[in-house]
């Protein structure tokens, strides 16, 4: 026997190493899942291991940071007017684009407050180096000098600027491991963003990611951006993944892989971010200004956008102009107007001033300083009534007929409103919210008066004929727009002398 | 090209600082994921594999190699996101051949590394891909092309490590 141990004992030791690293294998491979994370013995060895080669590569990186910093930085210095020539004209074209942005992400953010509609925002991110990979073909799997003590987690999302780079998959105290989204064993949810076909990514063994079956849809074309989906709980919606390269079947002949090119540079990362926390608190002044949105109810908004609101005879403290209350607040949180459009309704050809003439930040200045805002706004000045309540207003505009030639005032706008329509210099939306007729454009040249005598010089409303009109049932209109309108026309109307019926309608 | 084995006592007379047989895996293994990460192609190169092979065909000891490369193979798999033991198994295989062929050829010479090391990264390749693909059923594409690449260069590269690995030795 112990002459057989000595003579075979080379082979024997072999079969023996064999022997326990196949049964160490079967027992990894028992896991419920295959992205599971791994038991506490095989985590215990990769912990080992990435201790040791950890530091030495963040050693290299650093070195080799250093290196190109000074090589870098040397080079650039020869080209470092020019370049600054160009970032600061880059900068005022920015300055520009911001300024408009800015107002439109706003009312963006205002929007979807109302519509109840949260988006899942990235609340925190931690940035990382990425130090090292797993060097083997086969296997796309990231190194990065972040881990539990910087907050990182398992399978949190790992991103660039360009696009989504993987997941983090082993998370030791002071690096990760991330397994891109080029692995065969990897996933991710996604939709293309013009078709808006959903799909799940995953690697190949070639190392390019693919959305598997698909079913064949001849609208999906290459270049087409694809991007997260969120639906796989990892990824927050959204984010850039790549776009399309090619369309091929897939082994089965009945549906499609979708080639993806990824949008991050997967063979080129230095940097990554890891998404640590997101949530659907949206930071600062979004929060107070979608908050501010969803205070403000729909009779509200509606009321806004009525002439009666506008009382020519209120007080000049209670009709201040919110963004002059909201500055001695000092509530950040005011909105912010964009410039009242000439037609609010219609497109105007060469009202945008060109670019070059503007003025970095100007625009937003003049919105801030109540420039730019409905013309009628001086009449606010005036003497000091009760204010008009913005849903008695309404009540009022939409009076029955039987009330409304009670109304003197009612009368004067009638009487005057033509010639303020004259100044105006496209067509104007005219509102008959009796319902009687329906929304309309009336162009400057036609009376807007819907008095009989006007309508029947001019037919305008064929769902109301001019014979069927009569002096005492004169329909109130309301016209949308920044018309100016004489200060009579904002009066209170007179109270009714007997109790409006309300209208009767079967719903 | 010399195929001939060199005497025993020539073996026995060489060895190798415990420093440098620590260091040399852990380089290994350091550089071919550093390496890697900024210069992708180069994962063609197994630097691990190599030091292996060498290890096995300067010990002439099966037994060293086979432990050796069963380590060096495990932690190699650490570094990815496969069980622990693909690299392992396959890199004891071609540690323990290589060392029984150490013992009965002279692996001192240039062509003689230079086809050894071929034929390693070929059975460590196949080793591989029976683990990986039918073993753990996971998708790999095997193409003879780029198996005989990745022979070739790692062969030449072997020449050149080998031959910096041969200024370590300490003669006794």
């Amino acid at each position: 026997m112990e002459s057989f141990l000595s003579r075979y004992k080379n082979a024997l030791v072999l079969v023996t190493v064999l022997l326990v690293q196949v049964f160490g294998l079967a027992v990894q491979v028992r896991r419920p899942a295959p992205d599971a994370p791994d038991g506490r013995g095989a985590r215990l060895i990769r912990y080992w291991v990435m201790s040791l080669i950890a530091p030495p590569e963040r050693l290299l990186h650093a070195t080799g940071g250093g290196i190109r910093g000074i090589w870098s930085t040397y080079i650039d210095l020869i080209h470092v007017h020019d370049q600054n020539e160009k970032l600061k004209a880059e900068i005022d074209r920015l300055r520009l684009e911001e300024a408009s942005l800015t107002e439109d992400a706003r009312q963006g953010q205002r929007l979807q407050g109302l519509l109840g509609f949260r988006e899942h925002y990235i609340y925190q991110t931690v940035p990382a180096q990425v130090i090292g990979a797993s060097g083997t073909e086969d296997s796309h799997v990231l190194i990065i000098d972040k881990g539990a003590k910087d907050g990182i987690r398992l399978d949190m999302p790992v991103i660039t600027p360009d696009g989504i780079v993987g997941k983090t998959r082993e998370v030791f105290d002071h690096s990760s491991q991330v397994l891109e989204i080029s692995d065969s064993t990897s996933g991710a949810g996604v939709i293309l963003q013009t078709t808006r076909i959903r799909g799940v990514l995953r690697g190949s063994a070639w190392g390019q990611p693919q959305i598997v079956n698909v079913s064949p849809d001849d609208r999906i074309k290459a270049g087409e951006p694809v991007v997260t989906s969120g639906g796989d709980a990892i990824f927050p919606r959204g984010l850039a993944v790549g776009t399309v390269e090619r369309s091929v079947p897939d082994p089965d002949g009945t549906l499609m892989d979708v080639l993806i090119r990824p949008a991050a540079n997967l063979s080129r990362l230095e940097e990554v971010l890891v998404i640590t926390n997101m949530g659907d608190q949206i930071p600062g002044q979004t929060q107070l200004d979608i908050a501010e949105s969803e205070q403000q109810k729909a009779s509200d908004i509606l009321a806004e956008r009525l002439p009666s609101r506008e009382d020519a005879n209120a007080p000049q403290g209670q009709q201040t102009d919110e963004l002059a209350g909201a500055s001695a607040d000092g509530d950040v949180a005011r909105p912010i107007r964009p410039p009242a459009a000439l037609r609010p309704d219609v497109f105007t050809p060469g009202y945008t001033p060109p670019a070059a003439g503007m003025t970095p930040g100007a625009r937003l200045g003049r919105v801030l300083s109540g420039e730019g805002q409905p013309q009628h706004a001086p009449a606010r000045q005036s003497a000091p009534v009760t204010p008009v309540p913005a849903a008695a207003a309404a009540a009022a505009a939409v009076a029955t007929p039987s009330n409304a030639h009670h109304s003197e005032p009612t009368e004067s706008v009638h009487a005057e409103q033509p010639e303020a329509v004259h100044k105006q210099q496209g067509p104007v939306l005219v509102h008959d919210y009796s319902g009687a007729t329906p929304p309309q454009y009336q162009h400057p040249a036609e009376p807007r008066s819907v008095s009989p005598a006007a309508s029947a010089a001019k037919p305008h409303t064929p769902a109301t004929p001019p014979s069927d009109l009569h002096p005492a049932s004169k329909t109130t209109i309301i016209v949308d727009g920044p018309a100016e309108r004489p200060a009579a026309q904002h009066k209170k109307p007179a109270p009714p002398t007997t109790p409006a019926t309300p209208p009767q309608r079967g719903y | 090209m010399a195929l001939l084995a060199s005497t025993r006592r020539e073996a026995d007379q060489q060895s190798f600082p415990l420093v440098v047989m620590l260091l040399a895996p852990l380089l290994a293994l350091g550089l071919q994921s550093f390496v890697a990460l900024h210069f992708p192609p180069f994962d063609v190169v197994d630097l691990p594999l190599l030091v292996t092979i060498y290890f096995a065909i300067t010990w002439r000891n099966p037994l060293s190699a086979t432990v050796a490369g069963a380590l060096i193979g495990i932690a190699q798999d650490a570094l990815t996101h496969h069980p622990l033991g693909v690299f392992g198994i396959g890199k004891s295989v071609v540690g323990y051949l290589a060392a029984s062929l150490g013992v009965r050829i002279d692996t001192e010479s240039h062509g003689t590394r230079l086809l050894v090391v071929f034929a390693s990264t070929l059975l460590h390749g196949g080793i591989f891909w029976l683990l990986q693909h039918r073993m753990l059923a996971q998708p790999l594409v095997w193409s003879w092309l780029r198996e005989i690449v990745r022979a070739v260069v790692n062969a030449l590269v072997a020449v050149i490590l080998f031959a910096l690995l041969d200024k370590t030795k300490r003669q006794e």
